[in-house]
């Protein structure tokens, strides 16, 4: 029997350790947002959301709490923190575009050797919802992809080259999967950390790429 | 005599549009700052054949969740009144949409904009979301083309001029030259000068002034003075028509 998976609030807490004090983060849809919750409170981090927004605070729980003017780029009410601003989308994009955003955390579909992610279309499923995902790919300094690590039906998603469209090429720095988290270098991929019970050998049979074993290999801490 | 741009009805805000119209439509998402009235207005007075510019289009009435599927991780509650420019494609009105996010259309799901773009009666244009609000500033600054950096080595960059500038390629992307734009606001002036309500403002702000004539959908009309000028974020003459919703409207009006 395989050895169990991060589920996907332990996947967002362990996405939220790469949250630095004083950060400006953007964080897509699933996953990513969910992460915005496992903030430490000695960190200040401002979250940016791609529909006019900085600043803003954990989703809205109660029924009191939801604001039709106070939403995230996922859609969800979302609750206010001192401090925040509101822009319109041209002035959200600058900040994009221009390299305004230290971190961004997006979900994926696909991620190959080189770093290139494809995350918004399936084939046969156009004409696709691209969202603001190609920005952020390519204008965050730093981009994190979170992911299970295979399909539902087994197959790796880290491959040597994407067969869905790409959102961006060489964009991603890191990849955090249910099993194991994976740096993208110039030597290609590194194996950091694995999930507790998996091991290097475990992680590489559901990687289509061959992995380098970082000599810090540890056991990821949740 | 004192400037007043404020349009008695709906119906007369937008008794000009004309058929083949390119229309920038505000919002994001499925609910947040939509201009539902104007939209409503136009349905009713059937304009065809539109090209409809907007964010999120596809998430009209008849949007629908693929058979069997889990419910949305996202809330789905819509405010008082809402509709979005997916109404105006469930009523045939649309030959295009310009679209970052048209919606996701599962096996069996989707929306209007999904079945008229498979059976082939409507085409969509899906740009990324900054190239998208980048056009449309465009065209309001009078800026006909632009090198962005986002697209090149995907199928963004597909027929278009890529060039290098420090090193880095960028993609030219074009102006959208839009007829009317339909932008709603939280309060207005009888000169057009607008705020907005949080997140609300999202593409209003930007669509505001880019077409040849904007038409500003308002909570609340209040007096030319009342708002301060430290803080309008659409100066009036971005504006040609100003019209506010009906004073009830929370409540179904």
């Amino acid at each position: 029997m395989e050895n169990p998976r991060l589920d996907d609030q332990t996947m967002a807490l362990r996405v939220a350790k790469e949250f630095k004090n004083g950060m400006v983060v953007n964080l897509g849809f699933g996953i990513p947002t969910l992460a915005s919750n496992y903030i430490v409170e000695e960190n200040e981090i401002i979250i940016q959301s791609e529909n006019g927004v900085l600043g803003i605070g954990r989703t809205a729980v109660t029924e009191q709490e939801q604001d039709f003017h106070l939403v995230n780029a996922s859609g969800q009410f979302t609750t206010s923190l001192p401090g925040m601003s509101f822009f319109e989308h041209a002035e959200s994009f600058s900040m994009i575009r221009g390299g305004h955003i230290d971190l961004c955390v997006l979900g994926g579909l696909q991620v190959s050797e080189k770093g290139d992610l494809a995350n918004w279309l399936i084939p046969g499923r156009e004409p696709g919802s691209v969202g603001g995902a190609m920005d952020l790919a390519f204008g965050a300094k730093r981009l994190v992809i979170v992911m299970t690590h295979t399909t539902k039906e087994g197959e790796p998603k880290i491959l040597k080259k994407c067969t869905y469209e790409l959102t961006a090429p060489r964009c991603v720095s890191t990849i955090i999967t249910d099993i194991a988290v994976i740096d993208v270098t110039p030597d290609g991929l590194v194996l950091k950390e694995v999930a507790p019970g998996w091991t290097a050998e475990e992680v590489q049979k559901l990687t289509e790429p061959r992995l380098k074993i970082s000599p810090d290999l540890r056991e990821m801490a949740l | 005599m004192a400037i007043n741009k404020v349009v008695d009805s709906f119906d007369e805000a937008v008794a000009d549009v004309f058929d083949g119209a390119v229309i920038l439509i505000g919002g994001f998402g499925p609910s947040n700052g939509t201009p539902s009235y104007l939209i409503r207005a136009l349905v009713k007075k059937g304009t065809k054949n539109l090209t409809i510019v907007a964010n999120t289009p596809g998430m009209g009435r008849a949007a629908r969740p693929a058979p069997g599927a889990p419910p949305p991780r996202m809330i789905r509650k819509t405010p008082p009144n809402f509709d979005n420019g997916g109404l105006l494609i469930q009523n045939f009105q649309v030959g295009k949409a310009i679209t970052a996010f048209p919606g996701n259309a599962p096996p069996g799901g989707g929306s209007p904009l999904h079945d008229q773009y498979r059976a082939g009666t409507l085409a969509v244009e899906v740009t990324s979301q900054g190239t998208l609000a980048e056009r449309i500033r465009a065209a309001r600054a009078g800026i006909p083309a632009f090198y962005t950096p986002t697209g090149p080595g995907t199928r963004m960059e597909k027929g278009k001029e890529v060039r290098e500038f420090n090193g880095r390629p960028y993609v030219l992307e074009h102006a959208i030259i839009a007829d009317y734009a339909f932008v709603r606001a939280y309060r207005g002036d009888q000169r057009g000068n607008l705020v907005y309500q949080g997140t609300s403002r999202n593409f209003n702000a930007t669509m505001a002034g880019a077409a040849k004539v904007t038409i500003a959908e308002i909570d609340e009309l209040v007096p030319v003075g009342s708002i301060n000028p430290e803080t309008v974020v659409t100066p009036g003459i971005y504006v040609q028509r100003v019209v506010p919703r009906p004073a009830d409207w929370k409540k179904g009006a």
